[in-house]
């Protein structure tokens, strides 16, 4: 029953391509100089420069940013599944009454406006002399996602026939030996999209970042925020710098999209 | 092993739901319960030293300020008109991308890019490369159709950041519609087909009551996000021209980082939290169902 | 400092091998205004000099950094070390105690070089708070070009009212010559200086005598009114979004037949790298309205040290570097005298090169008749020509700029705007608790 017309594909394409054009224009005024960026009409045919993108390299902050991004995601990632992994676990293979409760009530908290709540977090950081520090932000980054985390790896432990591990406990295997040698291999795929989805929001998050870092600990958001005030109008820089900031985001992204309903959707919908 | 079984496995329960419970519930009551005080104060770091209890003065202030009534207002529009466009558009990227054609695997890749953006990038491009009323590309497609030129975030500033927040949030409905959509039995749109529907009916009498939980899912989840769009505004108009683009969110942040009244901001806030809690209320008795009763989801 | 630069130091020491090489970071917020970037770059200088300091840059736009600095220093967070603050903050923040006073400066330094006028703006009770970088008041420039072609001679004191005349005459947007450019982004700092300014000569004030905002007076009406008709007639596109970098820009690039706003700017006319209007530009007094008081304004960005900063001492030696006569000579070799930082040493405007450029008695002169304690006719209690030098007025400086902004790019009428500004300023004093 499902045809295949030339009218559909066109229309498939045509969509698609209007989605991308954006990034597709991004993509192609970074490898422009400053004044083809600016031509009106737009330069469509255009011999690629890679000035813009050396420039921004060369602005040695630069490195500073992705750094920090770099350190921020995959730490706050990396704390995430520490913390969500056996809570997980625990929900999913061996259920209480309260679990349904404690799962619900972990969704609320990820419901929090972060405005409601910026003084005081802004506050407590300062007395505690997180504020523009790689390791506030990484907590912030983790406690942000980690209702994501614990939701995404519950609904793919329930999947995990629970028979593997009646086998396993009749050998005699304790928690760890369940953990380490039945339910992680079974889990990887599981827990690797939820890693990704954890990075992913964690590199792309604004807010937080925007507010809470100044100098020491500003990641990639903020310095591409900084191209907002047009001092001078750096397009292409803009552009290259950009590119650079979102390309491996939206190569993971790719990957992990048969994962993400489930994790953006707690499950509502997969 | 000398204990009982039971406590043991009490034991390990905690051990293991425990940390994540724990941090999750300072995260949760500890700024908010500060919110609530601060609300409560006369307190702007400016001048500290005319920090003191002032009851609900700071409500009552809020309250009274035509400038926050109208943020709210703007805040369900771009809410509510967000929503309906990544809605509808998500339902007709999902149908299209549902069919099979040549490399539609591509094309879905491409459509779904956007996502992954992040919003400050997203509101550079599209406030600098598209909309910009002199070296955008808009200005110059309407300009060489002999169209006007529009100054778009200076004329149409909310206009402009619901197509923005459209963007980057269409993929995201086309997603859970085509998982959705893919879930759904064969047969059933082939004996629709049968008895002759004709495109329109299959649309509304078998797809849609079939996406209605997924449109129900996004409904809810995307009101949650756009509740506190931040970035796009910031990097765009600052929420301006005059007040036209100034959401509960950022008046919020002006209070806060621009007026450093953290009594203001902290009653604005729990505002904020009231509003997210309605949806969010209605979020988790849709995921709370789900979970009695699973197989029903599609 | 913080935790991860301890952690960063640590590595750095334990890589390098050698524990006791000790390197100071200091970290400067700054204007990302041109003056400001010259010193950037000649600072490579300065660390060459200082091996054991690195210098650290944050560069942003006004209310970009009025934002991150206000904050910083009000909770004592501590990320900068060297700030570039004005005078607005240093009298209210040296108070408080949130700045390293600068005392004992060394002989050599020769403060006493340094304008008294600019000095006092930047001191409570004779203690000097922040250093000036370069200080400013306000004129006009006009292209004395386009002014002769159209016949039109500029009088000793021009008024806003011919200023409108003459912009209506010359403003040919056909050829990318807009009759007026004055700032429009909003901001107390941004449009607010000027549309400020220009309130206060046509008779209107911020505060009454009892602090009670006046925005929707007859005064501000008329004053904003003008502005508003003026730009929408003959200013450039977009100019909404334009602020004090934007239009240096336009301007020099001779897009502008007129244009008000800080007498700093004129030396970056005389650059023929960035300007095309070297040879056409000329400077007046800013025009004045229905009365001649606050008609041009006083401002100086000064460098300041916070009192968190763990190195004052090393800060403020690359502060005396900065403001230097010998920093002053170097921009002058570098650059050209046009572009050294005005305003602030006698001994600046004592070079025969410097005070034969066309602006510099000008900028004097405005600069020593800029009252701050006389803003406007009517009598009011704070001090200051664009701004009222309360912890408030931040807030409510923005509240009005965000209005008139918005007056401008045409979302409200000019009475709706005045009404939003004044509730704004009425909530903002009211929860200050002075009424």
């Amino acid at each position: 029953m499902k045809r295949t017309g030339l009218g559909t594909a066109l229309l498939g394409h045509g969509l698609a391509f209007v989605m991308f054009f954006p990034i597709l224009w991004m993509l192609l005024t970074s490898f422009k100089t400053e004044i083809d960026a600016f031509s009106m009409p737009p330069v469509l045919f255009y011999e690629p420069t890679l000035s813009s993108l050396n420039d921004v390299f060369a602005r040695g902050s630069y490195s500073k940013f992705v750094t920090n991004s770099v350190i921020t995601a995959l730490g706050s990632t990396i704390l995430c599944l520490l913390f969500a992994v056996p809570a997980a676990y625990q929900m999913s293979f061996h259920p209480s009454k309260r679990t349904n409760g404690t799962l619900l009530w972990m969704i609320s908290t990820k419901m929090m406006p972060a405005v409601g709540v910026i003084m005081p977090i802004y506050l407590t950081f300062q007395y505690l002399g997180l504020l523009d520090t790689l390791l506030g932000l990484t907590l912030i980054f983790f406690l942000m996602n980690l209702p994501l985390a614990v939701w995404m790896l519950y609904t793919y432990f329930k999947e995990i026939p629970g028979e593997i591990l009646e086998a396993a406990r009749v050998d005699g295997a304790g928690v760890v030996e369940e953990l380490r040698f039945i339910l992680l291999p079974a889990s990887i795929p599981g827990i690797a999209s939820t890693a990704l989805l954890c990075t992913i929001l964690a590199w792309n998050e604004s807010f937080w970042s925007l507010q809470l870092t100044a100098v020491d600990a500003a990641p990639l958001t903020v310095f591409i925020a900084s191209f907002k005030a047009a001092e001078g109008m750096f397009w292409a820089k803009m552009s290259g710098a950009s590119m650079l900031a979102i390309g491996p985001i939206v190569v993971l992204g790719w990957m992990l999209q048969r994962h993400l309903v489930r994790g953006l959707t707690f499950g509502a919908v997969k | 092993m000398a204990r009982p079984a039971g406590s043991r496995q009490r034991w390990t329960m905690l051990a293991l739901v425990a940390p994540a419970v724990g941090v999750l519930l300072i995260w949760m009551i500890v700024p908010l319960a500060m919110t609530i005080y601060f609300s409560l104060q006369r307190f702007n770091i400016l001048y500290p030293e005319r920090f003191g209890f002032v009851g609900f003065r700071n409500f009552q202030i809020l309250l009274n300020d035509p400038l926050f009534w109208s943020s709210m207002g703007r805040t369900l529009i771009l809410v509510g008109a967000s929503l309906a466009v990544t809605v509808i558009l998500g339902i007709v990227l999902a149908l299209v991308m549902e069919r099979e054609f040549p490399g539609r695997s591509i094309a879905r890749l491409m459509a779904l890019a956007p996502f992954f953006v992040m919003p400050v990038v997203a509101a550079l491009v599209w406030k600098n490369m598209l909309m910009h009323p002199v070296y955008g590309l808009l200005s110059w497609l309407t300009s060489s159709l002999g169209l006007p030129v529009v100054d778009w975030l200076q004329n149409w500033p909310m206009t402009s950041i619901v197509i923005i927040v459209a963007w980057q949030w269409t993929p995201f409905a086309m997603l859970v519609f085509l998982t959705s959509l893919q879930s759904m039995p064969e047969e059933q749109k082939e004996a629709a087909w049968l008895d002759g529907a004709n495109p329109l009916q299959m649309f509304f009498s078998i797809i849609l009551p079939h996406l209605s939980r997924a449109i129900t899912a996004v409904v809810m989840i995307e009101s949650i996000f756009f509740l506190s769009i931040f970035a796009e505004i910031f990097t765009t108009t600052g929420g301006g021209p005059g007040q036209a683009s100034t959401t509960l969110t950022y008046i919020i942040y002006a209070r806060a980082f621009l007026e450093w009244n953290v009594g203001s901001a902290s009653a604005g806030g729990l505002f904020a939290v009231v509003l997210a809690n309605i949806v969010a209320i209605l979020l988790i008795r849709m995921v709370a169902r789900n979970m009695q009763n699973p197989e029903k989801f599609g | 400092m913080k935790l991860h630069s301890l952690a960063a130091a640590l590595a750095v020491t334990l890589l390098s091998g050698t524990a006791f090489a000790q390197e100071t970071r200091l970290t400067i917020a700054t204007v990302n205004n041109p003056d400001m970037i010259v010193m950037q770059k000649l600072s490579t200088e300065y660390e060459k000099e200082n091996p054991g300091i690195k210098l650290d840059w944050v560069v942003l736009p006004e209310n970009e950094l009025r934002t991150k600095v206000t904050t910083d220093i009000a909770t004592k967070a501590g990320a900068y070390d060297i700030l570039t603050i004005g005078t607005y903050e240093v009298p209210i923040w040296g108070k408080l105690g949130w700045l390293t006073p600068f005392e004992e400066i060394p002989g050599d330094y020769d403060i006493e070089d340094v304008f008294p006028l600019v000095r006092t703006a930047l001191s409570v009770e004779d203690k000097l708070y922040a250093i000036p970088f370069y200080a400013e008041s306000s004129f006009l420039f006009y292209r004395k070009d386009l002014f002769e072609q159209a016949g039109i001679e500029m009088p000793e004191q021009p008024t806003w009212a011919q200023l409108e005349e003459w912009a209506a005459k010359l403003h040919d947007p056909a050829n990318n010559v807009y009759g007026t450019c004055q700032r429009g982004l909003p901001g107390w700092g941004e449009n607010m200086a000027i549309v400020g300014s220009l309130a206060n000569t046509f008779g209107a004030r911020y505060f009454d005598e009892e602090w009670r905002p006046e925005l929707t007076s007859p005064e501000w009406k008329e004053a904003v009114t003008f502005y508003v008709n003026l730009m929408q007639n003959y200013g450039p596109p977009g100019a909404a979004t334009n602020g004090h970098l934007e239009n240096r820009t336009l301007f020099a690039a001779g897009n502008c037949a007129t244009w008000v706003d800080a007498t700093s700017a004129a030396g970056y006319m005389f650059n023929p790298a960035e300007s095309k209007v070297v040879d056409t530009v000329a400077f007046a007094n800013a025009p004045i309205g229905t009365v001649p008081n606050g008609n041009h304004w006083l401002w100086s960005w000064a460098l300041a040290i916070p009192s968190t900063s763990p190195d004052a001492e090393e800060a403020k030696k690359f502060v005396y570097w900065a403001t230097s006569k010998d920093y002053i000579q170097m921009v002058a070799k570098e650059n050209g005298w046009a572009a050294v930082p005005p305003g602030t040493r006698k001994s600046t405007y004592d070079e025969a090169e410097y005070i034969k450029l066309p602006f510099a008695q000008k900028t004097l002169d405005a600069m020593n008749t800029a009252d701050p304690t006389k803003a406007t006719a009517k009598p009011v209690p704070y001090v200051g020509i664009t701004f009222a030098t309360i912890p408030e007025f931040q807030a409510v400086g923005t509240e009005i700029g965000k209005a008139v902004a918005g007056a401008l790019a045409g979302q409200t009428s000019v009475d709706e705007a005045l009404e939003t500004a004044q509730s704004a300023s009425d909530r903002i004093m009211q929860e200050a608790g002075y009424y």
